[in-house]
């Protein structure tokens, strides 16, 4: 899964990020062809405004200076160097906006290695003067804005609970492989949006997209989807199906999963590398207000898709057939067995869907942050909180759970610091065992 | 040019396998086989019982000033902590609900230690690098002379760390065989093999549990002192859920419920990995494999492919590993 395609040009970017009240996610401008820099402040509602004029000077191991600029407009500075190699980029605090300095003056210069074909990207961690003072007080605006974006999350993190938790249901199988069906399908997404089937077969260049050149993200989705579902269906033919007809124990098959999980995970990284990257479109995008509500046209727009799956998937669970047959294995697969469901075939579809649905909640988290390679594997756990919380083997609770998780994630950086955001969701997980093994919406079982 | 300097590949894999890395791989691997090969606890977060060693160990140096033996002893406490913690509210449970939490509390621990808010403590994501002057009064070896047999040689400092650690890896051995063979491990194999029918016998099988897991708790906990001995340095990011999983993979391949195949799994693992990274290697350097193909750096993503593999495989055609007894084996939650 080498991308093929690329300028042979080693590209360099740099990223900085201001922590203010909010710290957010480092923001990446990528394009094919530049190096690109983009520096940005937050202002206490929580939106990136660009920072014009800061100036960056990049020299390269020798000191030899390659380039150097200001950030324009768009807060974005922008070099192409002439090789892979080692640079130093300084940055000029002096040009920073009055009242924002460098949070650690020895990283300036940042040193950034580039392999051939490959990005580059640092980080420069900038803090303003009026944090300290500003962040005594938690406002109802900060809470409201934290509730929104935990929503945000956790519906994602929900997207791929549910086929966690019907899998466990189905099979009773705990699935430690389904953040790399999370991974695959933001992979693929960003593999379309980028390149097109010509990133894998060259002859196809001349085509039109999604053949030859890259497509709209939108249109990436729905192929990773299909991809993420197809994955699913392949697992559980070739793997997953042999081993239950084995006879495979069901902790056998998880360590399976595991394995399964490593080769994924580390085929990810051997094609994509390590460094972060964004998808082609909607990556800037400033926030519009909807009452006190600060977000992103393209968060709205993915949050809301979101939802209308979720519901739909929810429709289809309790109307249709399959979704009738998918909660009677669930429930009790002995018992639908033999009022003649066809359990395997039921798991079959079960796997795809939820596959599919990973895929999808994939390209939707990476969407609103970065495309990863280890963005399966990091929510895995906080996927696993949701599921857990709503109650293993039950859609509905997943789903729950899951939203709940994003939104104690979010509100807990009231009070925690956010490296450790996740650390509440995890903990989270283990009190909920302690004080309701089953989950919110799971029956009462024998657990122990 | 000759593609591949087998005698420099096959130095290396012996140095590896031989290596500290093996003896801290085995030792937690032992602790590994208390917990699933006898008290069939699915234990995912084994790291975060190394790392527990690792830090408490260190931060009684750094920061208390405490000499040597009683940091070995905070480093046992924590794991003792540790696996306490974990317990209590999981062992009641499901033994996969235990394999969820116990991958949760490892990261729990990760996250915390590299955290800026215990920065004073634990040095944040630089780790802890100043513990080890009192460790290495200790050392009888001279730091600058290397020892060892033919050409598997070690320097003065790594070798003393490579001997406490397989030392102490035989000891365990030692330990785990004698404590199976007590009263003690009939009623712990008893539990695994079936809880309800020890629980009717009038056997607390939540209190064995909890043994269990705080013996091979604390011997993880070894590994993880062990490892900061050898290295002179403890870094969170060490302790990531994929050292669990190479933890398990040396059980697996080694044998699971037999007392000395962690160690045999330990020496099989690392010797297999350094041979399959330093032949990848060597054949991109001189252009066998071309740089087009993969790099150096690609070629050590490749050795997570070979456990991953390996790992599966084994779970599915081999269970009982290469060692391993089939009834041992006899173990499936639900």
């Amino acid at each position: 899964m080498e991308m093929p395609g690329r300028p042979r040009t080693a590209m360099l970017f740099v990223a900085a990020i201001l922590f203010f009240l909010l710290p957010t996610v480092a923001a990446f401008a990528q394009d094919s062809e530049n190096v690109a820099t983009r520096i940005t402040v937050e202002d206490e509602t929580g939106e990136r405004v660009p920072v014009e004029g800061v100036a960056i000077t990049v020299t390269d191991d020798q000191g030899n200076e390659v380039g150097a600029g200001a950030t324009d407009a768009e807060g974005v500075f922008m070099l192409e160097v002439p090789e892979a190699g080692t640079y130093q980029l300084l940055l000029d605090d002096t040009t920073l906006p009055e009242g924002v300095s460098l949070t650690n003056s020895d990283r300036n210069p940042a040193t950034v290695i580039l392999r051939e074909g490959q990005t580059g990207a640092t980080i420069f961690a900038l803090t303003s003067g009026d944090a300290v003072a500003a962040g005594g007080g938690v406002t109802l605006r900060q809470i409201a804005q934290l509730t929104v974006e935990g929503i945000k999350f956790g519906l994602f993190i929900a997207m791929a609970a549910i086929g966690l938790s019907l899998i466990f249901g189905t099979t009773g199988l705990v699935n430690f492989a389904h953040g790399e069906l999370i991974g695959w399908g933001m992979l693929m997404a960003y593999f379309f949006n980028f390149y097109g089937l010509a990133g894998v077969f060259g002859w196809m260049a001349s085509w039109p997209p999604p053949f030859g050149g890259g497509v709209n993200v939108i249109f990436a989705a729905v192929i990773a989807m299909v991809l993420g579902g197809a994955l699913g269906w392949l697992l559980d033919a070739v793997i997953f199906s042999k081993l239950r007809a084995r006879g495979v124990g069901l902790i056998s098959q998880m360590v399976v999963t595991i394995g399964l999980s490593l080769i994924l995970r580390y085929f990810f990284l051997f094609g994509f590398g390590g460094s972060p990257r964004f998808y082609q479109d909607y990556t800037a995008q400033s926030a519009i207000h909807i009452g006190i509500i600060d977000i992103t046209p393209k968060d709205l727009v993915i949050s809301g898709l979101s939802v209308l799956i979720l519901i739909g998937v929810g429709l289809f669970l309790i109307m249709t057939r399959w979704g009738k047959a998918m909660r009677a294995v669930s429930d009790n697969r002995d018992l639908a067995e033999s009022s003649g469901i066809d359990v395997q075939k039921v798991i079959r579809y079960v796997w795809v869907m939820g596959a599919g649905l990973a895929a999808l909640g994939g390209v939707f988290d990476s969407l609103a942050e970065t495309v990863r390679w280890d963005l399966g594997f990091r929510i895995l756990l906080l996927v696993f909180a949701g599921v857990v919380l709503g109650g293993l083997g039950t859609a509905f609770g997943a789903l729950v759970g899951s939203v709940i998780v994003g939104i104690g994630i979010q509100l807990s950086t009231v009070w925690l610091p956010t490296e450790l955001k996740n650390v509440g969701a995890l903990a989270l997980l283990a009190l909920v065992l302690i004080v309701r093994p089953q989950g919110l919406l799971g029956r009462r079982e024998r657990v122990g | 040019m000759e593609s591949v300097d087998w005698g420099f590949v096959l130095e290396q894999t012996l140095i590896q396998a031989l290596g500290l890395n093996a003896a801290v791989y085995a030792i937690a691997a032992i602790g590994l086989n208390m917990h699933f090969g006898y008290a069939g606890l699915l234990n995912f977060g084994q790291a975060g019982f190394v790392a527990m060693g690792a830090y408490g160990m260190g931060i009684a140096v750094n920061q208390w000033g405490y000499p040597v033996w009683v940091a070995v002893l905070m480093g046992m406490l924590f794991s003792v902590g540790f696996a306490v913690l974990l317990g209590l509210p999981t062992l009641r449970l499901r033994a996969d609900y235990l394999a969820i939490v116990t991958i949760a509390a490892a990261e729990i621990v990760r996250l915390v230690a590299r955290s800026t808010a215990l920065r004073d403590i634990t040095r944040g994501a630089e780790g802890l690098n100043e513990f080890i002057g009192p460790f290495r009064e200790f050392n009888p070896f001279n730091p600058s002379a290397t020892y060892g047999i033919w050409f598997v040689q070690y320097r003065g400092n790594t070798f003393f760390a490579v001997v406490i650690g397989w030392t102490l890896a035989a000891l365990f051995v030692l330990i785990t065989y004698l404590l199976i063979r007590s009263p003690w491990g009939r009623v712990v194999k008893a539990i695994r093999e079936d809880e309800l029918a020890a629980r009717a016998l009038g056997k607390n099988a939540y209190r064995f549990k909890m043994q269990a897991l705080i013996i091979g708790g604390v011997m993880g906990g070894f590994a993880g002192m062990v490892d900061a001995i050898g290295k002179a340095t403890v870094q969170p990011d060490f302790f990531g859920a994929a050292l669990t999983f190479f933890f398990w993979l040396v059980l697996i391949l080694g044998g699971v419920g037999r007392v000395w195949a962690p160690i045999a799994g330990s020496i099989l693992y690392w010797g297999l990995i350094t041979f399959v990274q330093n032949t990848g290697r060597q054949l991109v350097d001189n252009g066998v494999i071309r740089t087009t193909i993969m790099d150096t750096n690609q070629i050590d993503q490749i050795r997570f492919w070979v456990v991953g593999g390996a790992l599966a495989l084994l779970m599915v055609y081999r269970p009982q590993g290469i060692f391993g007894s089939r009834e041992e084996m006899a173990l499936d939650a639900r």
